[in-house]
This record gives C-alpha cells, structure tokens and sequence, in this order.
C-alpha cells in the first residue's frame, strides 16, 4: 500500500501553522503533509489541536502564522468554497445534507452547473459511475432520510469527489460505523488513493489508524508529537504514549460481577421514530443492579427511542418499570424522581442548554429539591456550591462555573452530564455513545465511573456502536437490528464478528 | 475587504446594554438624517420631541400616563419571549382586559353604588382573566396541538377588536356614539390631581394607581424570573426546550401558563387603560399598545425593569408624536429603533472581522 506513496513534493503540506483561540493556543507551530496517493492520518486527544488544523486546511480558519502550500505552491483559503475550488474538501463529522432531498440533489447543492435544469437522469448516471469506481454504494435516487449513516457518510464523500476533491480530510468517519461498514471505508480509502488521491485520516482508533494509514502524525495540547512516522512497524502502546503523554492506557479492571435483583424491566415495548415509522417492535429486557448490559446497534435501529422510552422521553406501547413502578409514558419529571439517569446520545441537542451557566446546566436534574431550592425559591450560592464541587470531582475544565456550555470542549461537555447524571446517585443509569468522539485519557475516566456505578448497584444500559467498549465494559451484550433485539451474549464469551453480523442484519 | 463573524466568546456583562443604548442613538442619527432629507429640522425635532415628552412635571406626568399600558403589555411580552413563545397578541389581550373590566360596571356584574374599595379589585380581577382567557386560546393550541402562536395570536387581535366594536356600536353604546357611557367615579383609578385639594401641587397631573401595579408587577416578575425554580424553568425552556424536556419540565403545561399569565398582564394594562385614562370604553382605547409592546421587549432585552425604561422612553415617543408634523415621524423612529436593537443582537453575539484580500501568490 506504500507503492505510490513516495512522491517528493506533497500533496498538501503545511508550515508552521499557528493558531490561537482566547484562552488557548491550538495550533503551535504544527507541520503537516500529505503526498499524493497516500493515507495520512491524524491523531490526538479532544483539544489537541486535530481540528483547527484540518479546518485550517479546509479554508473554515485561517492562521495567525504559518503557510500551506498546494503542490509546493503557497495557497491562501479563505472559505471552504475556495478549498474545494482548489482540490481540497472535508468531510465533516455532523453531515450537511438535505434530508427530504436525493442523493444526486444534495450532491450538486450549491454547484454553479447545471446552471437552470437538473437534469437528474444524467446526473444521476454520473454519482452513480462515479460511486461505482470508489465501491461507495448508494443510490443516487434514494432520499437521505432512507439512508443509514453509513451511507450519508458516503454521500459526503460523493460529494467532495464529485467536486473533484483531490485530497479528502476525513474527520472521524468510523466513529458512526459498524465494523463491516469500517471495513468497507477502508477499502474505499485504498481504491481512492490508487487512483491518485490523498487522504487525511482522523481517527481515535488505534487499531483502524494502524490498519489503513501510510504515516502517522500524533498530536498533543497543539504540538505535533511524533511527526510523520511511517505506521509499519509502530505500536498502539507507543502511539498512545505520544497521544496522552503517558505510558500506558489499560481498559481499567473490570470488577467481580455480582448482580443483585431486577431494577429496569422493559416489557414488549414497541414505539415509532420522530418520523412516525416504528423504530421499536417488541423489544424486552432486564437489567439488575450492579449490572451494565449493553446494546450494540449501528445508528437508526432503534436504540436512540429504547432509550427515550426508558426515560419517559417518548410514547410507547408496553411497559418499562422501574424497580416495579412503571414509568412508560409518564412525565420524564416521574422518571427522574424514581431515579433514573440518563447520559444523552445528543449532549448538545438535548443533555445541555448552550447558553446557560455550567452552574445552570449542573442543577438540571435537581433544581426542584433542596440544597438548590427552597419550596419556589432558588438558593443560588447552594447551588454555586454544588457546581464548584462538581467541576472539582469531576474535573471539569472550563474558566468559571459561571461560562456557557457552549464553549466548553466535547470531552468536558460530557463530563459535565455525567458529573450531574451520576451525582443523583441513580437506581438506573442509561448511557447513550457516553464516550462517542472522545479522546483515550476521558473514556478511561468514563468507564472508571461506569464501574464505580456498576459496584454501587446502579442497573446500567449502555449503548455504543463500539464494540471493543461493549465488549470490555459490559456485563452483557443485547444487539439491536431494525427494532429488535437480534442477539443475546455474554460478554465474557461473546464472538465480536458474530455480533457484527448481527448489528448488520446478517446472521 | 471581506466581512467576518465569529462568535463572541469573552463578551463583558457591560457590553450588551451598551450595545443596546447605542443602537438607539444610531436609530436616533438615522431618524435625523430622514427628517432633514424631508426638509426639517433634526435638532429642532428632537428637542421639541423631549421637551414635549420631558419638559416639566406635566410633561412628565404625561409620559408616565402614555408609558403606563406599554409597562404591562411590554412586562406581557417580555414574560412570553423570554421562553421564545412568540405572543404578538398583547393588542388583543389588552383590548380584551379593557372589555372585562368595563363589563363590571355596564353589564353591570356589581350593582351601582358599589364602592370602589370594591369596583376597582373586581375590575383588575375581571382585566387580568379576560386577557388571560385571550392568552389561553393560543397557548393551548400550542401547548396541546403544536399551532403556531404566532399566527393564532395575531389573528386573535382582529378578533378582539371586533368583539369590542360590537359591545360598543351595539349594547353598550351611549345613545349610538362608538363609546359607552362614563363609568361611575367609584370605577375610576385614582390619580394625583384627585389629591389636589390637599396638595396644590398635584393638580392636573394625570398619572393614575395603573403605573404602581406596572412598577410592582415589574418587581414581582423580576423575582419570580431571577429567584425561583419557575423562573429557572423559564429559562431552560427559551434556551433548549429539548434540554428542559429531558430534565423533567412538563413544556406543555408551562406553554399554556406563561401564555395566560402574559395575556393577564396585557389585560391589566386595558383595565388599567379604561379606569384611569378614559373612563369609559372605546374601539379605539388603544393606539397600537401591544404592538409597541414588542418592541419594548426587545428594548428591554425582556428584563422587568428595563421594560419601564424603555416604555417611559416610548410614551414620550407617542406622546410627541401629537405635536410633530409630519405625524409618522415617532412612527417612523419606534421603527428604526426596532430595526436597530435586533440588528445590535449579531454584534452582542458575534465579532466582526474585517479581512482584507489576501490574493493567492
């Protein structure tokens, strides 16, 4: 995979890009390259800087020093626009499509040509011999409401390509995949760069980083760690030296599993998606305490309503009981009180209020009862107390507890729900993608406080698309597929491919 | 040059008023600049404009009587914005309140001779449910069905005034002129000039008991919004209704409460209108209150008292506006400030960069 890999003038290249944010310095003097035909990828913890840099080299930022050169010529980007126009295009973690539009529609959004009729026969044609030649399958008819995430991933990549994208940045894209989906994005990654393109790979994944990627480039606190170091013959355990500063990142011991009764009882539950078709058809399960089950399901299978349905979030059909109340279809306000926790797959959309306090987002889910309130009044230095304390214990890092959510970090942003969620001491916990697009020094801290949970007797239902962390943290593994659940394992002895299949309707 | 926003991160608590009283001075140049291209006089303008609405104690006085139903409407609206339910009824909701106090003394609901110790509670009791009751309908087609309020509020206006068009051509017209006959004194609010017999100085100054409940309610809503668990709710759901469904508010219910409770407020100001201005009621007891009062709100950036400043501000607005020629001007600058306290929101919320092209080499 290295055959074209050598080309002496990059692809792309930056120079001693410097990039500072009130507070923080993100990008310190950071060199970065990518040669034609080959996989560069990019790694690094939550605010190490990976970002800035590809949106600086995507047009989104500019620089306050440094120089990018395109083919060994200085470039100056000043919109995404403008990157793209030059071969340059990125490919987001958050999708930016048109859900009620098509494939083709939304690939030739916002391009000059065809200038009055879309004729979408031919365009059509086009995306769909232009797919085919990267192997990415989907359906240039399809509306992207009807696509898995999988595909939408595609879409984007279309999309980029079809703009004559020469070098892609790829920011996350397995973190929303099912392993046979990863697989089939690497092969795509490799079919492209044969034909002459450049990848930038971003990735927390070590074991797909060293799997697919030519070189490798770590960073850390906005320095680049180790510089384009060649991945044959790198390990995981150097690697994540590099990443965290530190030696080793072991998956913290998993306790004695002592389960105690049954807490969460879901009975054949069915429910509809926000789009009005079911999304749940039957599901049943338990949990006990001081047990985590997890469910693996690859997005849109209907976990996300599980665990709205659990939390009293959406209307079903069925029961859900919590230790032996019910608590389906009641007011979440219900839920909550008979202790149930709930770290949202949506921590922005839903687990926080952007432009509230850290102190405001912090008392959510005890506002009503004392310290923080006194019948209708609100003790606020109580409750500054509460936050100060939290933000200690949970370290939290953020100015004061009086900033606005919105500008914390993704990492500490869900240290913060899971400082609030788990300080009620719940009965119950679900934890939705708890550790999705976090960084390897929070997720051990998050699995820790799972286990912590987990010994205290909390019932824990974890869902995540990562099957190595179902694998190692959960007690049981429930795959989920299309509204059902497809498969029950112990995680002791569960098969990961067997699960994979599954999660994919195989099987 | 290249035109930039960023959001603003680091923005000092000073910034927003700031920037607030500096798009009203730049609505006030604006306004100028239209007045002299018509051929007045900018300086001249304004300076009438303020000795007209601040020039003495009568003036004053005056003001405050203007400013009084923009106190209760705006408080209304503010209350309903602050959870960004978009209440554009307070017109209808005032003229509402107008109505029912008015049905105490001319159905009559308490019989003639009732003294006011009496009159007044029930006609501010009877204000604040017909504007509620005018606030509930659009709050529970939201709160149960998802409708729009804008719209069902909006059209709930025309309605209102139609209702009181009927009552006041119809039933209750005094010998067939648009307007009912003079409540009884014990249905009047009292005013200054009441007491001029013992204080002198008092005499002919109109302000009347409507701007003390704007005050006090301005300071009870001030509490209720910064101090109490409702209050947080309120906040939580303007800022992500999502979030505040998830920490257990029961959205629906809160909808339908803050609708009635900013229906009640805007109907107080009607009662207020009609016991201590007109005494009586009249299909045009309002120049246009609640439609002023959205742009109090936003004036006010929604906070109790900053709505008595800015409707103190407004009153001398319209107040003036009787004595300015042409007629539209304070019109005409209600609406250049509106333009300009929104337009003021991007720069409170985003910094502006201005790039120069840096061309490619």
């Amino acid at each position: 995979m290295t055959s074209l890999a050598s080309a002496p003038i990059p692809a792309l290249e930056a120079r001693g890009i410097v990039k500072a944010f009130p507070g923080i310095v993100a990008n310190d003097h950071v060199d970065f390259d990518v040669r034609v035909g080959e996989i560069h990828a990019l790694l690094g913890e939550n605010g190490a800087g990976k970002s800035t840099l590809v949106n600086i080299l995507s047009g989104m930022y500019r620089p306050d020093a440094g120089q990018i050169l395109l083919d060994g010529a200085p470039v100056t980007f000043r919109s995404p626009r403008e990157a793209i126009a030059a071969g340059v295009g990125m490919v987001h973690q958050h999708f930016t499509l048109v859900p009620s539009q098509t494939v083709t529609e939304n690939i030739l959004l916002g391009l000059k040509r065809p200038r009055f009729l879309l004729r979408s026969k031919r365009s059509e044609a086009e995306i769909g011999a232009l797919a085919e030649q990267f192997g990415l399958r989907v359906d240039p008819g399809a509306k992207i409401w009807q696509l898995s995430v999988g595909e939408q991933q595609r879409v984007e990549i279309l999309k980029m390509l079809y703009r004559g994208a020469r070098i892609l940045i790829l920011d996350e894209p397995t973190a929303v995949l099912a392993p046979q989906e990863v697989e089939e994005l690497e092969r795509t990654m490799r079919t492209m760069i044969l034909s002459g393109h450049s990848i930038v790979f971003i990735s927390h994944k070590l074991t797909e980083v060293l799997a697919v990627a030519d070189r490798i480039t770590v960073m850390r606190r906005g320095k680049v760690t180790a510089a384009a170091i060649p991945a044959a013959g790198t390990s995981k355990a150097d690697l994540t030296s590099r990443m965290v500063g530190r030696a080793v990142i072991e998956m913290p011991e998993r306790p004695p599993f002592q389960p105690g009764p049954v807490v969460l009882s879901v009975k054949d539950i069915h429910a509809d998606g926000d789009r009005g078709l079911p999304a749940l058809r039957g599901v049943s399960l338990d949990v006990r305490a001081g047990e985590i089950v997890g469910i693996a399901a690859v997005a849109g299978n209907g976990q996300t309503e599980l665990a709205q349905v659990i939390t009293a979030m959406r209307a079903c059909r069925g029961s859900v009981t919590i230790g032996g109340v019910e608590v389906a279809n009641g007011s979440s306000g219900h839920a909550i009180a008979l202790g149930v926790a709930h770290v949202p797959e949506d921590r922005t959309g839903v687990g926080s209020a952007p432009n509230l306090s850290v102190t405001d987002n912090l008392i959510m889910k005890r506002y009503k009862e004392a310290p923080v309130a006194h019948g209708w009044f609100m003790d606020d230095p109580a409750a500054r107390t509460i936050a100060e304390d939290l933000r200690t214990s949970f370290s939290i890092t953020t100015p004061s507890i009086d900033t606005q959510v919105r500008l914390l970090s993704g990492g500490n942003l869900q240290r913060l729900i899971l400082a609030r969620e788990i300080d009620a001491g719940p009965k119950v916990m679900v934890a939705a993608q708890p550790t999705r697009g976090l960084d390897v020094g929070a997720i051990e801290a998050i699995h820790r406080i799972l286990f912590e949970r987990r010994a205290e007797g909390t019932a824990i239902l974890l869902i995540s698309e990562d099957l190595d962390e179902l694998l190692a943290v959960a007690d049981r593994v429930d795959v989920m597929y299309e509204g059902r659940i497809a498969g029950s394992f112990p995680a002791a002895t569960a098969d990961i491919h067997e699960i994979g299949l599954l999660m994919t309707g195989g099987g | 040059m290249n035109l930039h926003l960023e959001p603003r991160v680091d923005a000092p608590r000073w910034f927003s008023p700031v920037m607030t009283l500096a798009a009203v001075v730049f609505a006030l140049i604006v306004s100028g600049i239209i007045l002299w291209f018509v051929g007045g006089d900018p300086v001249r303008a304004f300076v009438h404009i303020a000795e007209v609405a601040f020039g003495s104690i009568g003036a004053i006085s005056d003001t405050l009587v203007k400013a009084t139903p923009l106190i209760l409407t705006g408080l209304g609206v503010s209350l309903a914005f602050r959870m960004r339910l978009w209440n554009i009824g307070a017109e209808g909701q005032f003229l509402l309140g107008a109505w029912g106090a008015s049905a105490i003394v001319l159905f009559p609901i308490l019989p003639a001779g009732t003294p006011g110790v009496i009159v007044i509670p029930a006609m501010m009791v009877a204000g604040a449910l017909a504007g509620g009751a005018w606030g509930f309908i659009p709050g529970i087609l939201r709160a149960r069905l998802g409708v729009n309020e804008i719209i069902t509020s909006l059209m709930l206006n025309y309605i209102a005034l139609s209702w009181i068009q009927y009552w006041v051509f119809g039933p209750w017209s005094e010998g067939g002129f648009q307007e009912t006959k003079t409540f009884p004194p014990e249905a009047w609010l009292p005013r200054l000039t009441d007491f001029a017999a013992q204080f002198p100085i008092l005499g002919g100054l109109t302000v009347h008991l409507g701007l003390i409940f704007g005050i006090v309610l301005a300071a009870i809503m001030w509490v209720a919004l910064e101090r109490t668990r409702w209050g947080y709710e309120i906040k939580l759901i303007g800022d992500n209704p999502r979030a505040a469904r998830y920490a257990g508010i029961d959205i629906a219910r809160k909808i339908l409460i803050v609708f009635v409770i900013s229906g009640a407020l805007a109907g107080l100001g009607g009662m207020s209108e009609v016991t201590g201005v007109v005494h009586r009621l009249q299909d045009r007891i309002s120049p246009g209150y609640g439609f002023t009062a959205i742009i109090i709100a936003y004036l006010a950036r929604f906070g109790p008292f900053r709505v008595i400043i800015a409707s103190i501000l407004f009153g001398g607005l319209i107040l003036a506006g009787r004595e300015i020629q042409p007629s539209g001007i304070p019109a005409m600058v209600q609406g250049i400030v509106l333009f300009s306290i929104i337009g003021s929101d991007v720069l409170v919320r985003y910094r502006i960069r201005f790039e120069r092209h840096l061309v490619t080499t």
